[in-house]
Formats: C-alpha cells, sequence, structure tokens
C-alpha cells in the first residue's frame, strides 16, 4: 500500500512479526488474538486503540512501533461459569454409541434454538451463515459426514474442505450466540466461552469425532482441515 | 492477551517459527494532518457481506469489498483459523471491524471522511502471493480518494 503512494498504519497484535516485517507505523495491542481492538461493547476504549493507531500517520519518519500501553478490560468477573437450562451434559456412556451421540447432538441444537433467535432478536445481529446452512442442516451435514453415507458438497463454489471448516465455525458461533443471550451472561470471556463449548458440549465431542473422519479420508483438503483446522491447538 | 509468553506452548512455537515477508525498502508516505484525511480500513480477518462467497486459498481471488454503508449484521466471517477468538466479534463487530468507530471520528471531526468501500483480506493466505491483489486494492483506494489505510489484523 506505502509503496503505491498511500499512507498506512496498522494494528499489531503479536510484536515479534511486526519487529520482522517492519512496517510504516504499527500499534502493537496487548489483546488476545482475535479482538485488535480490545474488548467488545466498549467505545471509549476502542476509540482509544484507534485513535492511537491513527495518530502515528502524523509521526514525521518510520519505521515506527508504538506500544499501547492499556490492557483490555476485564471481562464480566461476575460470570464464572456458564450454565444453560438446556441439559448440554448427557451421560458419557450414551454417547459412545455414533447413532446415539448424533441424536444427542441434534438435540443438543434443537434445544438451543430459542435461545439463539431471543439473541438475534435482542442485537438484531449474528454471525452466523457464512457456511449457507442452517444449525439443524448443519447437524444433518455433520452426521452424514461420520456415518460415513455418500453426501453431497452443500455449496458449489468452495471444496467440500472448506464447507466443513465453514459449517463447524458457524455451529461455534450458533452455540456461543445462543449461551450469551441468557440473562446474566451476556458477555462472559472468551476463555469461558471456550472453556464452556469444548468441556461440557456433545458438539465438541461430535467435532473431535468429525476430525477423526476428515483425517481418514482421501481428500487431501479435508485431511488438512481435519488436522489444523477443526480444533482448537488448546483443546485437541 | 497476545503476548507470546501468554499463549499456549504450541501457539507460541507456531508464531514464533512464523516466516514473515522482509522488505528490502522502507517506503514512506506523509500526508495531511489525520482531520483532513480519508480513512479505508483493511482486515485479514477474512469478512465479507452475508451472500458474498466465502475465502478459500485462492490467490487470484484473495479480497473481498465491503460497503462503506454496510449493515453490521451483513458482515460475516469465513477466516479458515479456529486458533483466535471470535467471541468479540460474535458480540461487537467494531472489535474487529471499527467502522461504528470510524463514523464517529468523522462526525467528531478526529478524521476528514470515510472511504465508500473498505476491503478485507484472508490472513492464512501466503502473504507473497497476495501481492498483486494488494496493488490491485490500492489503486482501488487511490480512485477512492483514500489517503489513509488502517490494517486490522485479527
Amino acid at each position: 500500500m506505502e509503496q503505491e503512494g498511500i499512507p498506512t498504519t496498522q494494528i499489531s497484535l503479536i510484536r515479534l512479526h511486526t519487529e520482522k516485517i517492519k512496517p510504516p507505523r504499527a500499534l502493537w495491542v496487548p489483546f488476545e488474538l482475535g479482538r485488535p481492538l480490545g474488548v467488545p461493547n466498549d467505545p471509549g476504549f476502542q476509540s482509544r486503540v484507534l485513535l492511537a493507531a491513527l495518530r502515528l500517520l502524523e509521526v514525521s519518519n518510520g519505521p515506527v512501533i508504538s506500544d499501547f500501553s492499556e490492557d483490555a478490560p476485564a471481562s464480566n468477573d461476575m460470570v464464572t461459569t456458564l450454565s444453560c437450562p438446556v441439559n448440554l451434559n448427557p451421560k458419557i456412556e450414551n454417547l459412545n454409541d455414533t447413532e446415539k451421540l448424533m441424536a444427542a447432538f441434534k438435540n443438543e441444537i434443537s434445544g438451543l434454538r430459542s435461545w439463539y433467535d431471543l439473541g438475534l432478536e435482542k442485537k438484531g445481529r449474528t454471525t452466523v451463515g457464512a457456511s449457507g446452512m442452517t444449525p439443524e442442516a448443519i447437524g444433518d451435514f455433520v452426521s452424514s459426514l461420520i456415518s460415513g453415507k455418500t453426501i453431497e458438497n452443500p455449496r458449489e463454489d468452495i471444496a467440500l474442505g472448506f464447507s466443513v471448516n465453514l459449517a463447524i465455525s458457524d455451529l461455534k458461533a450458533y452455540y456461543s450466540e445462543a449461551i450469551t443471550a441468557q440473562p446474566g451472561q451476556e458477555a462472559p470471556s472468551s476463555k469461558l466461552i471456550s472453556h464452556w463449548f469444548w468441556t461440557e458440549t456433545v458438539a465438541s465431542r461430535v467435532i473431535h469425532t468429525l476430525k477423526e473422519t476428515c483425517l481418514e479420508s482421501e481428500d487431501k483438503l479435508l485431511k488438512l482441515v481435519g488436522r489444523s483446522l477443526l480444533v482448537p491447538a488448546e483443546y485437541a | 492477551m497476545a503476548r507470546l509468553e501468554s499463549l499456549s506452548e504450541s501457539e507460541r512455537k507456531t508464531l514464533e517459527a512464523l516466516e514473515c515477508p522482509v522488505f528490502s525498502n522502507h517506503s514512506w508516505v506523509d500526508g495531511l494532518p489525520l482531520r483532513q484525511r480519508r480513512v479505508a480500513i483493511i482486515s485479514t480477518a477474512g469478512l465479507h457481506k452475508r451472500n458474498d462467497r466465502p475465502f478459500s486459498f485462492a490467490a487470484d481471488d484473495a479480497y473481498r469489498i465491503i460497503p462503506g454503508d454496510i449493515n453490521a449484521n451483513d458482515l460475516v466471517m469465513s477466516h479458515i483459523s479456529t486458533n483466535f477468538d471470535r467471541t468479540g466479534f460474535q458480540q461487537d463487530w467494531n472489535v474487529i471491524f471499527p467502522l461504528d468507530r470510524i463514523n464517529e471520528f468523522r462526525e467528531q471531526g478526529l478524521v476528514g471522511s470515510v472511504a465508500d468501500y473498505h476491503y478485507s483480506f484472508m490472513g492464512a493466505s501466503d502473504p507473497v502471493s497476495m501481492e498483486p491483489k494488494a496493488r490491485e486494492v490500492a489503486g482501488l483506494l487511490l480512485k477512492d480518494k483514500v489517503d489513509a489505510v488502517l490494517l486490522v489484523p485479527v
């Protein structure tokens, strides 16, 4: 961009990379990956970050890396665990059978629907949808994959592996938006939501099973998706 | 927080080992005071309009156009990585795409104007292969009379 004549400034999440690349202007921020402006629903904090990055455009020469001194405000400390009126933790022995696992999975998706819809109504916005499938259709799609049935790629414009990846991303967003629609749980920390999803839901077990299915596939992209893109490193 | 020492060992090692492009020359372009600049956002979060096609690794399909009057509910993410938080974006798009904040700055006179179009790439793609499309976006920004670009990672 700068070579083409446009002044640039950037937010930097990994200072080491910025030190190597040496862009013209960079504001390093001490925030977690996925939150370059620090914290949701805090316009004052976001504005301070943004202005600090934009003010670098008025520095006389560079490259320059400036460090943003404030940490992101802590999340709602009153929320230490997440709870859900839907029974998301059926007995483990019931889920060793694939058919029972899939049935529990679809029940779980169905059970969250009212909360998800409420959240959508309150916020007027959802991030679910990039896959083009509803959560219920994702449940069917994933079940078919795991059961070894012949399946069609639900999209014509991207490869099956990308469809699988998007489906799981949408599924996780659906769960997250549903659980945070419940009273008193609107703004838990990212760690809390992640921990809840990966340790207390049937969906997490299904995704681990799907990962194994992908790893056994002949499809190279599916193998890659299974190996690296379905389960975060922390919960692998 | 994205201090490397706060990440898990596997994540930290992956990020430390990541090869970064190095430039032989360091371009620098001066400009007007911020209050007179026209600002555009470029994200690497794999953002696009809801009905736009999702990102893949295709180098010739590296970016998506985000109109400046986009509604928050019309912006979705198809980044392939699972190793960053998305709950912030789910709660407030400004955490990743601070368009509301930029528009407020315009109303407050902190910036001159906001671009008609913003852009998103998908950061998991190979940066070297993105160069032709990055230059293409630069050309589009110049046509939009943009003289300040905010690059936002994810």
